[in-house]
């Protein structure tokens, strides 16, 4: 599997980002097929019975999420989500960067399938250069006629957009992208309404991650059948994990879909830098629960069932962050819980309130001014966040206190019971640590 | 007079034409990029220029640069450095990398060199974590990545980006 990768295609044939390269290898026939000889209802079939799952997270059908459409209501619009802002996260990033028509030849499978005439993608601000380059990339397909009115001589016609974000991690929620995309504030709606049916501009839209639509080519080209040969029943196809923190080798693995950690980490990733234990894995990026790395969790297949169900944590956007035994659990619980509360976007009082007053506490805590019943205060914070806001990220931000917590308590009695210079040894991240 | 639209009068119907006609609000986001592609941030007249081209209030356009982090309200360095402290870096470094760039550059957080050319601000992840310590550089209307940094690395860029200053205005013109 290593050999021949499906996602990461640039890694093997050189500037796949070009596009007579990309048409070389098979580049938008799958495209062509469908636009010349399928019906958009036999898309969405085949989709379905591939089992391909959304690649953003929250692991749900794409098949079956287009077929939620009405086909009263038009247009309908595809937006992809390119707003990639998880700690952790960098797969789409270097899809976009490095075969971008094989993600647009995914958007445009997306856009003929629910038949929309106009498709943007969502990119965080950030990713300002990759815009351009996607944007030129657009240009070209125009150029090709790839891209335009009644293409391959059908009634089909599709224009691809790009609308840049500026710096807001909840964007990549759905409904707040589509709010944004309207030039609004980035804030979840209230659901129902889903967007299925009222979406973009209270139309009916799709929204996809970057990943999920890079497997359409494929899957287009060679059949569900072929693409359920990969990974497991519930969770077919490869998945590009992230790798990164206390490893030897971070960077994008692409692997079937019930790997194992330790074959991620251990095989691919080269282990832990100087030879340290490893203590605990975060599979979801900053929003985990956190995983006690035990011998049973290293040999657990990573698929969106078997992580939740065995260990406890959603596998999400596969983002696995490793953490070693130096790590302090109520340092790394400050990190998040600030991150969570900068992102927060104000909308829900338990979120807004809730991850300030985490980072209060936590702060606290580091700076040597914490007391015993802190732990047990910031236990009841994140549990008063919990089921109590309109979208996932307040969840998201107590899902690490929680974990932490219940694991690895002794990690915050360790820091409220000793002194500042003592904690700054223990809590230090030096580069000899990292060597 | 609109100074923006008569300065950027092709890129702004360039943008309008992405959205639905019934939906100019949605070129809000583009618009502030444009504005803020010279100056390094979001001036009050550009605030009502954007308003009138999308016909919407001044307070709607400055909302939206209250709640995104890559616009600016208030005059910065030329070039802002950003720092990613979040947990992956955090993990390799990240907090003493910035440290230790704050002393190189004589500035704390949020503070600007007397020179006027450099910024540096704390920032979220920005999907790099497998190449910390790095740091993105906004300024002359683009945003770059600088991965896989020592103190060193970032301190030879600086002084690159010191001498084109003294021959180049911000908007890339070169001065005679």
């Amino acid at each position: 599997m290593s050999e021949e990768y499906l996602l990461l295609r640039h890694r093997a044939i050189p500037n796949l980002d070009r596009l007579e390269i990309y048409r070389a290898n098979g580049g938008f026939e799958a495209f062509r097929k469908i636009v010349t000889s399928m019906q958009p209802a036999e898309v969405i079939t085949e989709v379905k019975n591939s089992g391909l799952r959304g690649r953003g997270g929250a692991g749900f059908p794409t098949g079956l999420k287009w077929s939620f459409l009405p086909n009263t209501l038009w247009p309908h619009y595809v937006v992809a989500n390119a707003d990639e802002s998880e700690p952790g996260t960098f797969k789409d990033r270097e899809i976009l960067e490095n075969n971008p028509f094989q993600f647009l030849e995914g958007l445009m499978i997306a856009s003929y399938a629910v038949q929309a005439l106009v498709s943007y993608v969502y990119l965080r601000g950030e990713f300002w250069q990759i815009a351009k380059k996607l944007e030129s990339c657009i240009a070209e397909l125009v150029g090709a006629g790839l891209l335009g009115e009644h293409l391959f001589g059908s009634d089909y016609s599709l224009h691809l957009y790009t609308h840049l974000g500026a710096g807001a991690y909840i964007c990549g929620e759905e409904t707040a992208l589509l709010e944004s995309i309207e030039g609004n504030l980035g804030q979840p709606r209230l659901r129902p309404p889903f967007p299925a049916t009222a979406g973009l501009y209270n139309r009916p839209t799709v929204i996809n991650n970057v990943e999920t639509l890079t497997n359409l080519p494929n899957i287009l080209m060679k059949g569900a059948a072929w693409f359920r040969t990969i990974g497991t029943e519930k969770s077919p196809g490869v998945k590009i994990f992230s790798l990164s923190g206390r490893i030897n080798k971070p960077g994008n693995y692409e692997l079937p879909l019930g790997s194992t950690f330790r074959h991620l980490i251990y095989d691919l990733g080269g282990g832990i830098p100087g030879g340290r234990a490893i203590k605990a894995i975060m599979p979801a990026g900053a929003s985990s629960s956190l995983i006690v790395a035990t011998e049973k969790a290293l040999d657990t297949p990573m698929d969106y069932e078997t992580v939740q169900q065995q260990l406890g944590s959603p596998l999400g956007s596969a983002s696995v962050i490793i953490l070693d035994e130096t790590v302090n659990m109520a340092w790394l619980v400050n990190k998040t819980v600030h991150f969570f509360k900068h992102e927060s976007c104000g909308k829900c009082t338990p979120c807004r309130e809730g991850t300030y007053w985490m980072a209060h506490i936590t702060e606290r805590m580091m700076n040597g001014k914490a007391v015993t019943e802190d732990i047990d205060l910031l236990q009841s914070v994140s549990g008063q966040i919990q089921n109590k806001c309109l979208c996932a990220l307040g969840e998201f931000s107590t899902m690490a206190v929680q974990t932490s917590l219940q694991y690895f308590h002794s990690d915050f009695e360790t820091v409220v019971t000793q002194p500042p210079e003592e904690k700054d040894s223990q809590l230090a991240v030096s580069s000899e640590q990292r060597s | 007079m609109n100074e923006l639209l008569s300065k950027y009068t092709e890129e702004v119907q360039q943008t309008l034409l992405k959205y639905p006609t019934d939906r100019k609000r949605s070129a809000v986001m583009p618009l502030l990029y444009l504005a803020q592609r010279e100056p390094g941030y979001i001036t009050k007249k550009a605030i009502e220029d954007i308003a009138e081209i999308l016909e919407i209030s001044t307070t709607d356009v400055v909302s939206i640069i209250g709640f995104y982090t890559l616009y600016h309200e208030q005059p910065g360095g030329r070039y802002r450095i950003q720092v990613c402290t979040d947990l992956p870096c955090a993990l390799q470094g990240a907090d003493e990398f910035l440290e230790k760039l704050c002393q190189n550059l004589g500035i704390r957080i949020g503070e600007t060199t007397t020179d006027g050319l450099f910024s540096i601000e704390e920032v979220k992840c920005v999907a790099g974590c497998h190449r910390a310590p790095l740091f993105q550089m906004q300024g002359d209307g683009e945003i770059s990545y600088y991965e896989n940094q020592t103190v060193e690395t970032a301190a030879a860029l600086f002084d690159e980006l010191r001498q084109n200053a003294q021959r180049t205005s911000p908007s890339g013109e070169v001065e005679k």
